[in-house]
């Protein structure tokens, strides 16, 4: 890989490299001979598998990233953590309500929560972690529903919660409460699967289904793409 | 218990002095002002629970007798502050309370858990409880 | 309508939602619109009694910064946040005037808190809603009322935290008389017993059910024995333990008899004459509605 940008210095647990200034950590650390074998998924910020603690160089502040998304800086000191230990309660969601209850009843530790907001610092995504814990300990699924939408789990407020929380998976079981009693089904679903049931699309299943490899690669090349859809 | 006990005369050794200075830095009582009257363990309302009085861990504290870490009186207290308001030398019983709790819970020990509680409890106990609970008992 | 921040508190959003609604209810009717922050949180239900504990001050303190926020948006009409829950007020009250006075504290306190666009200057006042009561005068609560609670006997019951400690308590702690002067303003005989500050057991509810039920027996036996009907409190946890908790009394003693127990916002409701919705009696256990019917105050 040739690139000619300037080098700075990164620290991949303790050991210094030189790296290109504009790549993300991910792939800073593939370029100084790091291979992933975990920690790595989708690489475009949705899956949540490359979450990332780091501090920079002068700064007491410990700050959470996605590897594939956050860009390296000088003198930054990283450490992935591919994986958070955490429990995810089983369920049925027909037998359960959107309400505080519920919440208490699979993750009482909820009522641990210190307002300390430190999972919202973590937060690669932005988002108002202690806000949606304690929305969801007061049984606003609603509230909680919404300020965790962005959530991919990448465990981060989970590895920070002084409460030994899992912030979430507490969201999960908000955001399906929500989907399921408060939200309503989607009607623009119900008619797809509907569309899908009549057969609709199985012509065109049939013709990706069995189109050689090149016209693939040809279709998708080619697609059309509406950014404002 | 032993040294308690075995304590012929009792005063404040110097290798217990460590243990008096700690309790009261944490919870900021001037212990040593109190002389025994009782009116704390009188007006108390968890007494017949309790092991030692409230009185008497306070004297163990005067003493720096570390044994009151293991009472069982700290952890069925409740912070209701009557110790408080009838203390004639102005010491909060509580705070003493509180900080013999504490140096318990730092020392990764949770006196409750919430895996005891079964889902039924969980769903019926209002989260002031379980709120609170946690606060005061788990490190 | 005089604007003011009002801190429900986890629980009256979800078990104590009757005092919820009924406090909402009772306010308007005197002319007080309680306007909820968008954005809080638990305040820890207990103050943080160790002189080096800083993180417990946190939620205390961002709950009284949203109330400063609402101040310097003009959403609310003074500086003070009005509490219901007994264990809330005393967290709050306790926490703001730990940050107003231990600079250190202060000082790490905002630190930590980073995050927030604004900083908690320490202006907020925490105030109870009977003091909001107090202070509007009995008068005026008098004026209010249409069904005057006329032949009802109610015990006040304090408990701890409105009271203790020294300092923070709404009212005298040995000779409380805020929840005496309201009842006698809405008409009803108040009752006084001597365990009206007892202890009810408190968190001890979670793992020691026996030792609550022990202390729910002599509180409500205390209150009957002078010849009250019912009690009226200020604290959901209190209202837990006197209240669903008398099944666990019954288990240990037999001949219990059940005696109702709701907060003083639903006999202001009913007194004020604000109809089903804001009484919410049926959230209660037991059921004081019989009670209240036998007494000719509600209708059948």
């Amino acid at each position: 890989m040739e690139n000619n940008s300037e080098k700075i210095t990164i620290y991949v647990m303790g050991k210094k490299h030189m790296v290109p200034e504009d790549l993300t950590i991910m792939k800073a650390m593939e370029y100084s001979g790091h291979q992933f074998t975990r920690g790595a998924g989708c690489r475009g910020g949705y899956c949540g598998a490359c979450a990332t603690l780091y501090r920079k160089k002068g700064s007491y502040k410990l700050e959470g990233a996605l590897a594939c998304q956050k860009i390296v800086e000088d003198g930054m000191y990283i450490a992935q953590i591919p994986f958070s230990p955490a429990e995810k309660k089983t369920y049925i969601l027909d037998e359960i309500k959107p309400e505080a209850a519920t919440i208490l009843e699979y993750y009482p530790e909820v009522s641990r929560c210190l307002a300390c907001n430190t999972c919202t610092k973590a937060c690669p995504q932005d988002i108002m972690v202690m806000d949606y814990v304690q929305a969801s300990l007061r049984g606003d699924i609603t509230q909680a529903a919404k300020l965790s939408f962005d959530c991919i789990s990448c465990g981060l407020c989970a590895v920070r919660c002084p409460a030994e929380i899992v912030p979430y998976n507490v969201s999960q079981l908000a955001r399906r409460l929500y989907a399921k009693y408060i939200d309503g089904p989607s009607e623009h679903v119900l008619e797809r699967v509907k569309e899908v049931e009549e057969g609709v699309y199985d012509q065109d299943i049939k013709e990706l289904m069995t189109a050689s490899k090149e016209t693939l690669a040809e279709r998708y090349n080619t697609r059309e793409i509406d950014l404002n859809e | 218990m032993s040294s308690f006990r075995s304590t012929s005369v009792l005063r404040l050794h110097p290798e217990n002095k460590v243990f008096n200075e700690r309790i009261k830095e944490l919870s900021g009582e001037e212990i040593d002002l109190c002389f025994q009257c009782g009116a704390c363990s009188s007006g108390c309302p968890m007494t017949q629970e309790m092991d030692y009085l409230p009185s008497k861990i306070i004297r163990m504290t005067q003493l720096g007798l570390d044994e009151a870490l293991d009472s069982g009186t700290i952890w069925v207290c409740t912070t209701c502050f009557n110790c408080e308001v009838s203390c004639p030398r102005g010491i909060d019983v509580a705070n003493v309370m509180e900080s013999l709790r504490q140096l318990v819970l730092r020392k990764k020990y949770d006196r409750v858990s919430l895996d005891e509680l079964t889902p039924e409890e969980l769903r019926e106990l209002p989260p002031i409880a379980i709120i609170s609970n946690q606060r005061k008992l788990t490190g | 309508m005089t604007k003011l921040a009002y801190y429900p508190g986890c629980t009256l959003k979800t078990t104590a939602k009757n005092f919820d609604d009924s406090t909402v209810a009772s306010a308007k009717a005197l002319g007080i619109e309680l306007v909820e922050p968008e954005r809080w949180n638990c305040c820890g239900t207990v103050h943080a009694l160790a002189k080096d504990d800083v993180m417990h001050h946190l939620a205390p303190v961002r709950n009284m910064l949203r109330v400063q926020e609402m101040n310097s948006e003009g959403q609310v009409d003074s500086k003070e946040m009005i509490t219901l829950c007994a264990m809330c007020y005393n967290t709050l009250k306790r926490s703001n005037q730990t940050f107003n006075e231990d600079s250190d504290k202060k000082q790490k306190i905002q630190d930590i808190m980073f995050k927030e666009e604004a900083t908690y200057s320490g202006s907020v006042e925490v105030k109870h809603f009977l003091e909001t009561l107090k202070e509007m005068g009995w008068d005026k609560v008098k004026e209010a009322v249409k069904t005057p609670l006329t032949g009802l006997k109610v015990a006040p019951y304090y408990g701890c935290l409105l009271l203790r400690p020294r300092g923070i308590g709404i009212d005298d702690t040995d000779n409380p008389r805020i929840i005496e002067d309201l009842f006698e303003a809405l008409g009803a005989e108040v009752v006084n017993f001597a365990y009206k500050q007892k202890c009810c057991g408190s968190y001890n509810t979670v793992h020691m059910k026996e030792v609550v039920g022990d202390l729910a027996h002599k509180i409500l036996k205390q209150a009957k024995d002078g010849g009250a009907d019912i009690l009226a409190t200020a604290c959901p946890l209190c209202e837990y333990n006197l209240g669903p908790r008398q099944e666990q009394v019954k288990v240990q003693y037999p001949s219990f008899d059940s005696i109702p127990v709701v907060y003083f916002t639903q006999l202001m409701s009913l007194a004020f004459g604000l109809g089903d919705e804001a009484m919410a009696f049926e959230a209660n256990r037991p059921d004081p509605r019989p009670l209240l019917r036998e007494k000719g105050l509600l209708e059948e």
